[in-house]
């Protein structure tokens, strides 16, 4: 055990560059049920509604929401496997919400994803060679998976592996062992971003850290840009330069990750971060908690105020009829609230 | 609920030298491996473990719900004195208490309803046959329980299936289910795993409220230290179908023994923290087809010698109410080194 003193918040990766993704006014409606026949309306999930962020180079943004609150759908939007409803996604300065066919299958070596569960996203009749071969296969890189063999090697040894992985089957892993073959899967292409999709939440405490702490080498070795999409506030500290608070569809606050844990100024973010318990118990009792009353509303109608609007203990009569618009006070902050922007 | 003093009543369960066997395709899986410990009456133990420790394992032996196939092998389960799993008569004795006098919530509230019935008709069959309530006496009972764990319109609700219930209330209907016969001891398998973290605050929140209110002794089983931490009195913590170290909870976390513990909680990431790099504890868990001999922690402990793959390390008190099992543990006042 040791703690390395490389420090993932000295330098924060600058703004002013141009950013690699930038998402604007993300809207992604999911129909539901079945069609009308006759006129009448098809049903529809308000799954993202009119979400708006980028991040730079280099950058980890951490994506944080509750079930429900459609941080999976867009991180899968960004990567182009869900059609947005409406706003735009650009990669590398270029607008690829339209791009389609070949075009996009190039576009698709430069963003990969690492999935949550590490038992159901390997194929169990792949070898790990095999699995982690095949997108160089597909992007025809390597001609066979054989010709592979050393480039894979290298990888499993990146994502602390022994070099006997490479012809084991994935139940011969361990969870934490499987998720490191996840990881080297979605580097074979050597993307530029990665959409890490609660690449922990599966895994035991014990474990879990090994996987952050990877992610983090990862990042620092080859440069790349993170949307590391959590439920919980206390994994992401430690990994992102900024967070990004999502609730119902909504983005609801947006700040450099110290400023969400030391100044959060959206009344959900509060309660998010009053409700994470601290394994400590003297000051787990003395902690004062904001537990929210009620559950995260249904996304069928579309929003008419702040969403938080049926939960909020500051909520105001403008909070239920207007929808109220993300405000940055100017340093990087940004926040969704009436009362409180 | 001060932690430091040891509560001076009656273990109401007594857990002893257990070992449960899983006997599967691949081999004997040996989950638990004696393990020993007592709940006393009106307190929160913490049952800490991560997967494959055995901390399900064990509380589905306390309820006699090992299933196939899993076998209790060895040791013993007594309840007020009396053994559940020994003997002539405690087959009955389990059929008697379970349900009624110690009662359980299990992890996935979504599964563990049955969703053709009704929430009354599934509330009142406990209360029926436990306390032998007539079907209106035992409604009565139903709606006054939802009422107690924060449902709103319960006499409406009981007649709701559980596809009109979110997962928060689901699990809310559950605890009233398992308190409505007015239990001694509650086991809660994992009850906030399957919630979102604003959902799980509003369950803990009702869980130590009732608990306070009903008198409740609670057997807490988790693999979150975080969730531990706000609940319990005192902590067992479990390992590789052990019990690795037990103690006050806040004896325990302030200064963890074992080098497990301490590893697991260096290795929980903290809101309250600005490290900016997670500490990990190396290696996975042992596969118990075939525990290595000695310590199951061994291969990833940094304190390890050759006495701990030798020998094993018994579970011995080194304080008032703190034991640990372990050759070389860190010890309270031990200089706080690196590990």
């Amino acid at each position: 055990m040791s703690v390395s003193t490389s420090n993932n918040h000295g330098h924060v990766p600058d703004q002013a560059d141009s950013p690699l993704v930038e998402v604007d006014n993300l809207t992604i409606h999911f129909p539901v049920g079945k069609k009308p026949l006759f006129g009448g309306t098809q049903r529809v999930v308000h799954a993202v509604d009119g979400v708006t962020f980028s991040i730079s180079r280099g950058e980890t943004l951490g994506l944080v929401g509750e079930s429900g609150s459609g941080k999976t759908t867009t991180g899968r939007a960004i990567l182009r496997r869900i059609e947005p409803t409406a706003g735009s996604i650009c990669f590398r300065g270029r607008d690829i919400t339209e791009t389609r066919g070949e075009a996009l299958r190039h576009l698709r070596r430069h963003m990969q994803l690492v999935f949550q569960d590490p038992y159901a996203s390997l194929n169990p009749r792949m070898s790990v060679l095999e699995l982690i071969a095949e997108p160089l296969k597909v992007h025809g890189i390597v001609n066979s998976v054989d010709d592979a063999r050393d480039q894979v090697c290298q990888l499993l040894d990146r994502c602390g592996l022994p070099a006997d992985a490479v012809d084991r089957y994935p139940h011969a892993f361990s969870g934490g062992q499987r998720q490191r073959v996840g990881i080297a899967r979605a580097l074979a292409l050597q993307p530029d971003f990665i959409v890490a999709d609660e690449p922990v939440s599966a895994l035991d405490v014990s474990v879990r850290a090994q996987v952050v702490n990877l992610l983090q080498d990862l990042q620092a070795d080859f440069g790349l840009t993170y949307l590391f999409i959590a439920h919980d506030l206390s994994v992401v500290r430690h990994i992102s330069h900024r967070i990004a608070i999502m609730y119902a569809g909504s983005l609801v606050e947006i700040a450099p990750a110290g400023e969400i844990y030391d100044h959060p100024k959206h009344p959900y973010t509060e309660s998010l971060l009053s409700s994470v318990p601290i394994p400590d118990p003297p000051m787990q009792r003395e902690r004062r908690r904001i537990v929210l009353e009620g559950e995260i509303p249904d996304t069928m109608e579309p929003a008419i105020g702040c969403r938080f609007a049926s939960r909020c203990p500051l909520v105001e009569d403008r909070c239920r009829n207007e929808i109220p618009p993300l405000v940055d006070d100017g340093s990087g902050h940004a926040v969704a609230c009436w009362v409180r922007s | 609920m001060s932690g430091t003093e040891v509560p001076e009543r009656s273990a109401i369960l007594e857990v002893d030298q257990l070992k449960v066997n899983f006997y599967t395709r691949r081999g004997v899986v040996q989950a638990v491996r004696g393990v020993s410990f007592d709940v006393y009456s009106g307190e929160v133990l913490g049952l800490v473990g991560e997967s494959g420790s055995g901390k399900s394992v064990t509380s589905q032996a306390i309820m006699g719900l090992t299933e196939l196939p899993g076998k209790v092998i060895s040791g013993d389960i007594r309840w007020k004195g009396s053994s559940l799993v020994r003997g002539s008569g405690s087959r009955e004795l389990m059929r008697r208490v379970r349900g009624r006098e110690i009662s359980m919530v299990f992890q996935d509230p979504m599964t563990s309803l049955n969703p053709v019935f009704t929430i009354g008709n599934q509330m009142v069959e406990a209360t029926r046959r436990h306390l032998g309530l007539t079907k209106k006496a035992a409604r009565e009972r139903a709606a006054e329980m939802l009422g107690l764990v924060g449902i709103s319109n319960p006499r409406r609700r009981l007649d709701q299936h559980p596809g009109e219930f979110s997962g928060g209330m689901r699990q809310r209907v559950l605890i009233a289910m398992a308190l409505s016969c007015e239990p001694d001891l509650l086991i809660a398998d994992e009850p906030t795993t399957a919630l979102d973290v604003t959902i799980q605050a509003q369950i803990l929140e009702l869980l130590a409220e009732l608990k306070s209110e009903l008198d409740l002794s609670v057997l807490l089983i988790t693999h979150d230290l975080g969730v531990v931490a706000g609940m319990c009195d005192r902590v067992a913590v479990m390992y590789g179908g052990r019990l690795a170290e037990i103690g006050s909870a806040d004896e325990l976390y302030a200064t963890p023994t074992h080098p497990y513990s301490r590893g697991l909680l260096l290795s929980t990431p903290r809101l309250d923290d600005v490290r900016p790099r997670l500490v990990s504890i190396e290696g996975a868990p042992p596969d118990l087809v075939n525990p290595p001999a000695g310590c199951p922690f061994t291969p990833r402990c940094a304190r390890a010698s050759d006495r701990c793959s030798d020998e094993d390390a018994e579970l011995r008190e080194f304080a008032q109410g703190r034991s640990v099992a372990c050759w070389h543990p860190v010890m309270p006042d031990d200089e706080r080194e690196g590990m």
